[in-house]
């Protein structure tokens, strides 16, 4: 595992789990989630600061951004205007010039607006940020943004927060087989064999926040997840048997009465 | 007098940099952006930039979040601003 490491524009990354930071308890129970994930990468969203509580603790004063590559996100944005604004916000507050790029379409499902995603990512990568685009399990639309330049796309395995796990494994391998650019799988997972489904199809990595947030247990599933993760990668590397309709059997005959 | 600050009205005295605020405040300058009047201020402006009548100041910082962590009033009224404007 020491040598798979996973490289998008020019960023080595550890761990090919990442993970959100919301719908945690607190922020004790948000840095140990993240630290038993064994996740390297981290999402967090731009909001306005609280004014009138000062005494409110600071989310970077639990995850060290030394330690863990922080990627902000533009969550909740609706329009190619907001989803930009936040995006220069989030560089403007020195963390990264790396952005999750989100333009959602629907307060219902939460699904991409693929067409403002397109258009907001070209702003923002002529203003020399590194998009990385929340974009749906469309082959073409993940093309298009390979091709106006993200260095990785996001497709979504289900809506976010649905838990419904990857429910449509055929276009995820076909954007896997045809995209040349590293896939992070972002949204939709609920349990371990959901994150370990995503590698073994070939994601380069699994992005999730509420399967972790919300279980009973956060932590412990956040272990889980990391052994969902890694297993699911080892597996794929490994290369999996063919599928038959009859059996082989797997002991020898020579040497039976 | 009165800037919007954060969406709400708050009273400075004349004068005031944006440096000077966010000391007030008691706010960390290295985790932070200030959009004035919805224009992204350079970190090394805040010294210099004076703070004037009726601006508009949106002081950000990072929270937890995944994809939509969650939906506050905070964010709905930030979202209804942005699309009047």
């Amino acid at each position: 595992m020491k040598t798979d490491r996973l490289t998008i524009a020019g960023r080595e990354f550890r761990s090919r789990l990442w993970v959100g930071t919301g719908k945690y308890k607190d922020f004790v129970e948000t840095q140990k989630a993240i630290e038993v994930s064994g996740a390297d990468v981290v999402t967090v969203a731009v909001r306005r600061v609280n004014i009138t509580d000062r005494h409110s603790d600071n989310l970077l004063d639990y995850i060290d951004p030394k330690k863990y590559t922080i990627l902000p996100n533009t969550a909740g944005c609706y329009t190619v205007e907001d989803a930009v604004r936040y995006a220069r916000l989030a560089r403007a507050a020195g963390v990264s010039d790396l952005v999750k790029l989100e333009v959602i379409g629907d307060e219902k499902t939460l699904f991409p607006d693929t067409a403002g995603l397109i258009e907001a990512a070209k702003i923002l990568i002529k203003e020399g940020f590194i998009v990385l685009p929340y974009t749906n399990d469309d082959p073409i639309v993940a093309q298009k943004l390979v091709d106006i330049g993200c260095p990785a796309v996001m497709p979504l395995a289900a809506p976010i927060g649905s838990g419904l796990g990857i429910r449509n494994p055929y276009n995820l391998k076909i954007i896997l087989e045809n995209i040349k650019v590293p896939v992070v799988v972002d949204a939709g997972v609920g349990i371990a064999s959901d994150a370990a489904l995503a590698m073994e199809l070939g994601a380069d990595a699994v992005l999730m926040n509420t399967a972790i947030a919300g279980a009973q247990d956060p932590i412990m599933m956040a272990e889980a997840m990391k052994y969902g993760v890694e297993a699911g990668r080892l597996a794929y590397r490994a290369g999996r048997i063919p599928r038959k309709l009859y059996a082989t059997a797997s002991t020898t005959i020579e040497g039976m009465l | 007098m009165t800037i919007q600050l954060n969406g709400e009205p708050y009273e400075v005295k004349e004068g005031t940099s944006v440096a000077t605020l966010l000391q007030a405040l008691d706010i960390r300058l290295d985790q932070v952006a200030v959009e004035i009047n919805l224009e992204i201020m350079d970190k090394r402006e805040y010294e210099r930039r004076v703070l004037q009548r009726d601006d508009r100041i949106e002081v950000m910082s990072f929270i937890g979040g995944g994809s939509l962590g969650f939906v506050s009033l905070i964010d709905l009224l930030d979202r209804t601003m942005t699309v009047t404007s």
